[in-house]
């Protein structure tokens, strides 16, 4: 009955190993459906089969952890009988295809992974890297990108309140889009996808199902080539209105005792999520797929089993609700279809007008999906530069006001400011902070999140890379006054099958386990994209943390901005000017070498630690961490957002000017207050590195060995870049 | 004070500005501190003394803004009660309803900047002497969100005749030291315009969000007055 060829099989991306493994499963050749569904099933984005075994290494656990990974998102507790529920997932093979749809559903799909466990998605957060800005598609992109983040976003009105993007020529053919969605359930509430009771209903809810995003998952495990955007019809397209419909009925209906389980139908949809559902709960399911709501006519079980069609949700129920459900869900103008019902058969048996269309087992082909342990070369590592060894600049003036126009650096305003950041009238802590804060809503208390992730260390030092990751999104939270809770991770890297880049995938976990381990901040869910790589080039490796925090009492946070004039300014932390894979080695040495800066864990917990302490007695005014570009950039938009200038001096000793005030040493602070006294006898008893290095106040800043700088200088650099950039009013510059 | 917020699907407003509404109406002390939420498909729904139209995207916009809300069977009702002077105020996606619906003259047509934008944006005061400006002072500058991507206010020039002749113009978009330029303007709206009354003054449509900064902890309470002064005129 088979025509299977081995053709046929490398299209849908199985290797030949894995095909003889499939024989052996049905003892039969598998049909062409059965052959797809396998693929999806099995394809790297649905299986992790190279990552799995290095996932495991990761600290999953911790006081506040509910469901760790495994689930369709991460819950921890906070507090008030309350979970925050948050994940964050790539979209980043769809988006360089077709930017606007391609990032609008990378939203969709992530806000599906949320609300299907029974949140309310309060707040949304993106990582973006693209190429060189001198690439002739960086601007297409990035403008496709932006827009159709906040397209979907606010259209669906969850804010979106924060994210970052990098610049690099390493990302050139492979853009990375990874999204993050944070919900607020009630802890009584909250739903999983484990299937259970033979016999109940299996109910389609959402849009119809097209021909749309059919093998996307098999696109996402593959490395681009020549003739990539001809993949253009493997993009599905978004509609957030009808995601909108669906959370509203989706949390209308979790209001009652209807649901059993519940899955978004995201990548392999209807495929990925029964199977799913039956193989948590040790069952079988059976799918009359003439039930589908088909978009079109005349679709193919293998195109209904395939199809990405957003906004779709597949639920169990009990047998007494259908009624209400199908009343809930027609209420809001969204299809309802009872489309099968769970067997104790452990198979997934398909049928299209009562004929079978196939047959498969559901555990070894959802849980005993291929595993890899793939050969990896660990990186070399780079010579640490010694300060010394890199010229200071000829201006230091100059030097700071280079670096806060560079596409790496310069103000986000021009991309926050299409998105809709404040819907849901809970943004405290607006974007263009350490940490975004989104207060709980009804309540004193606030969520702070933040996505962090530097590539230029990680590519120099994939194990440092990954622990500077955490720590910095660790110490985000920290400047804001939030408890760091737990985190996210989205680890973007090439093609696993090459030594090298499997190196560099095992040093960042490396690095990300130990920093979650000594900061006791479990990795609750994430996202592993490989296969980003085009012609045999990889992206740098850029495992992404999403990370949470909770406030406790909204009076008690920190912003960055200086607040009164002639305030102490206090750097906490220790400054050895490390300059290694810094952004002034790149920007004003035009040098990309060195080892980027070690990461002291210890030193990290205490210093944000006491920085936590301060916000929480309200002894500090502003607060805020450095990173890219060290003490100085750190002092300049502190300024620029409270509109007040400062006079900053080097203490006594120490690294050479230029290093102490680029350096991009790691665990350190700045912090105003009426005097500085209190903060350093503090952090004195907390053992903490700790120096007034100036005082805030006037129209300009002033560095030690330069001329005051106006703060509209500094601002027009700062703010400048990006408008000139997308607004291409003057040629673009070329990163250094 | 009694008041409805419709809820069209797609709205996405409806809770922010019902929790502005509630707050007002607490601190006043009135009896029912409870905003009525009305679905679009009711085509009647209870007496009350203001209707509220939320911001979102009612079907998503996926044709013109507010184009298909208009055409609910809730606003045939809304527009009876305009009409025998109710007072409505349409925010955001609400003013584009009001304006599809023909109870408010003019079209919102795509920012002059093709992109949508969200930021604070400081308004005009044209007049304190209607029921939703009676807390403001007359040529008093606001600072209140706007988060949109059809706020290009148009009318053809009778039209703004119209409007200016009849005081009609509610705020006005300006810097922060209340001087109207282009540079004030974040969608090209003609004549600066950010929000228009009908010609009873009983009929208010806004770009800008006043829910989105009543309350102290969200960095701003320029938006707060609106709401007391309903309540204050309605109660």
């Amino acid at each position: 009955m088979s025509d299977i060829t081995p053709e046929i099989v490398a299209e849908h991306g199985l290797k030949a190993d894995e095909y003889q493994r499939i024989l052996e499963i049905l003892g039969r050749a598998p049909n062409l459906l059965e052959l797809g569904i396998f693929s999806v099933m099995w394809s790297e984005h649905c299986s992790y089969k190279s990552s799995k075994v290095w996932l495991k290494t990761l600290p999953t656990t911790g006081d506040c952890v509910i469901h760790g990974p495994g689930e369709n998102a991460g819950v921890v507790h906070i507090g008030d009988g309350l979970a925050a529920i948050f994940k964050m997932e790539s979209h980043n093979h769809p988006s360089f295809i077709e930017p606007y749809q391609g990032a609008a559903t990378g939203v969709g799909g992530i806000l599906r992974d949320v609300f299907t466990m029974g949140a309310r998605p309060v707040a949304n957060l993106n990582a973006l890297r693209f190429g060189d800005p001198e690439h002739p598609k960086t601007r297409r992109l990035l403008a496709g990108v932006v827009a159709g983040i906040g397209g979907y976003g606010n259209c669906v009105g969850v804010p979106t309140v924060g994210g970052e993007v990098n610049f690099d020529p390493g990302y050139n053919g492979n853009i990375l889009v990874n999204a993050m969605t944070v919900g607020i359930a009630q802890t009584d509430r909250i739903f999983t996808s484990q299937a259970s009771g033979a016999g109940n209903p299996i109910v389609y809810v959402g849009s119809k199902t097209g021909r749309d995003g059919i093998h996307g998952a098999t696109m996402a495990s593959a490395e681009f080539a020549e003739g990539t955007e001809e993949k253009r019809p493997s993009v599905q397209v978004g509609d957030p209105f009808t995601e909108k419909l669906l959370i509203e009925a989706c949390l209308e209906l979790m209001e009652t005792d209807a649901i059993v389980a519940i899955q978004d139908m995201g990548a392999a949809g209807l495929t990925s999520s029964s199977f799913e559902m039956a193989s948590k709960g040790g069952l079988g399911v059976e799918l009359a797929l003439d039930k589908v709501p088909c978009r079109e006519t005349g679709m193919t079980p293998y195109e209904m089993m395939l199809s990405e069609s957003q906004e779709r949700m597949l639920m169990v129920l009990k047998p007494s609700r259908e009624g209400l459900a199908r009343r809930v869900f027609e209420k809001w103008d969204l299809d309802f279809a009872v489309i099968g019902r769970l067997t104790d058969s452990g198979r997934m048996v398909l049928t299209l007008n009562g004929e079978t269309v196939g047959d498969l087992p559901i555990d070894p082909l959802a849980q005993a999906s291929p595993e890899y342990e793939r050969p990896w070369e660990a990186t070399t590592p780079r010579a640490e530069i010694e300060p010394a060894e890199v010229p200071p600049p000829a201006d230091v003036g100059q030097a700071l006001v280079t670096l806060l126009g560079a596409p790496d650096l310069c103000s986000r305003r021009w991309i926050w400011e299409q998105y809709d950041h404040m819907v849901m009238a809970d943004t405290v802590g607006r974007p263009g902070g350490d940490a975004a804060v989104v207060r709980i809503h009804g309540s004193n208390r606030a969520l702070a999140m933040t996505t962090d992730c530097t590539p230029r260390y990680c590519l120099a030092d994939p194990e440092r890379g990954g622990a500077q990751a955490v720590a910095e999104a660790w110490r985000n939270l920290t400047a804001v006054g939030a408890r760091p809770l737990a985190v996210t991770d989205n680890l973007n890297f090439g093609n696993p099958e090459r030594p090298a880049i499997m190196g560099q995938f095992v040093g960042c976990i490396k690095g990300i386990g130990a920093a979650c381990r000594a900061l006791d901040f479990p990795v609750v869910s994430g996202n592993v994209s490989l296969y980003n790589e085009t012609n045999g080039e990889g992206i740098p490796p850029t495992p992404t943390i999403g990370a949470v925090g909770l406030i406790d009492d909204l009076e008690a946070t920190a912003t960055i901005a200086f607040k009164t004039a002639g305030e102490a300014i206090v750097l906490i932390g220790e400054t050895t000017g490390h300059l290694g894979a810094s952004l002034y080695l790149r920007e004003i040495a035009d040098r990309r070498d060195g080892a980027p800066p070690p990461v002291d864990l210890a030193a990290e917990k205490r210093a944000g630690d006491l920085v936590r302490g301060l916000i929480a007695r309200r002894a500090v005014t502003a607060c805020h961490d450095l990173s890219d570009g060290g003490l100085a950039v750190a002092v300049a938009e502190m300024a620029l957002a409270g509109n007040l200038g400062a006079a900053v001096e080097q203490p006594n000793g120490g690294p050479p000017l230029h290093a102490w005030l680029f350096g991009e040493d790691q665990a350190r602070y700045l912090v105003t207050a009426p005097a500085a006294g209190a903060v350093l006898e503090a952090a004195r008893q907390a053992g903490v590195a700790a120096v007034c290095i100036g005082e805030t106040g006037g129209s300009g800043l002033t560095l030690p060995g330069a001329d005051t700088i106006s703060l509209s200088t500094l601002r027009a650099a700062h703010e400048g870049w990006m408008p000139a950039y997308m607004g291409a009013r003057e040629p673009a510059r070329k990163l250094g | 004070m009694k008041a409805a917020v419709i809820i069209f699907p797609g709205s996405n407003c409806d809770r922010d500005v019902t929790v502005a509404l509630r707050q007002s109406m607490r601190a006043a002390g009135g009896r029912t501190a409870e905003p009525t939420l009305v679905w679009h498909k009711e085509a009647d729904f209870p007496a009350v003394d203001l209707i509220v139209l939320p911001g979102g995207f009612s079907y998503g916009d996926y044709l013109r803004s507010g184009a298909m809300a208009a055409h609910s069977p809730v606003m045939t009702e809304v527009a009876r009660r305009a009409g025998r002077g109710v007072p409505v105020i349409g925010i955001c996606n609400g003013f584009q309803i009001l304006t599809e619906a023909g109870l408010l003259p003019g079209a919102l047509m795509r920012n002059a900047g093709l992109r949508y934008v969200c930021k604070d944006v400081h308004i005009l005061v044209e007049s304190s002497q209607t029921v939703f400006t009676n807390k403001y002072e007359t040529g008093q500058t606001l600072r209140i969100p706007v988060a949109h991507h059809d706020g290009n206010y148009f009318a053809d020039d009778d039209g703004l005749a119209r409007l200016e002749d009849h005081g009609q113009i509610a705020f006005r978009y300006c810097d922060d030291d209340g001087a109207l330029s282009a540079a004030a303007n974040p969608n090209g709206s003609t004549h600066n315009i950010a929000g228009i009354f009908n010609e009873t003054k009983t009929v208010l449509g806004m770009m800008p969000h006043p829910e989105r900064l009543a309350d102290a902890q969200l960095g701003g309470t320029d938006g707060r007055p609106l709401f007391d002064g309903l309540v204050e005129a309605l109660s």
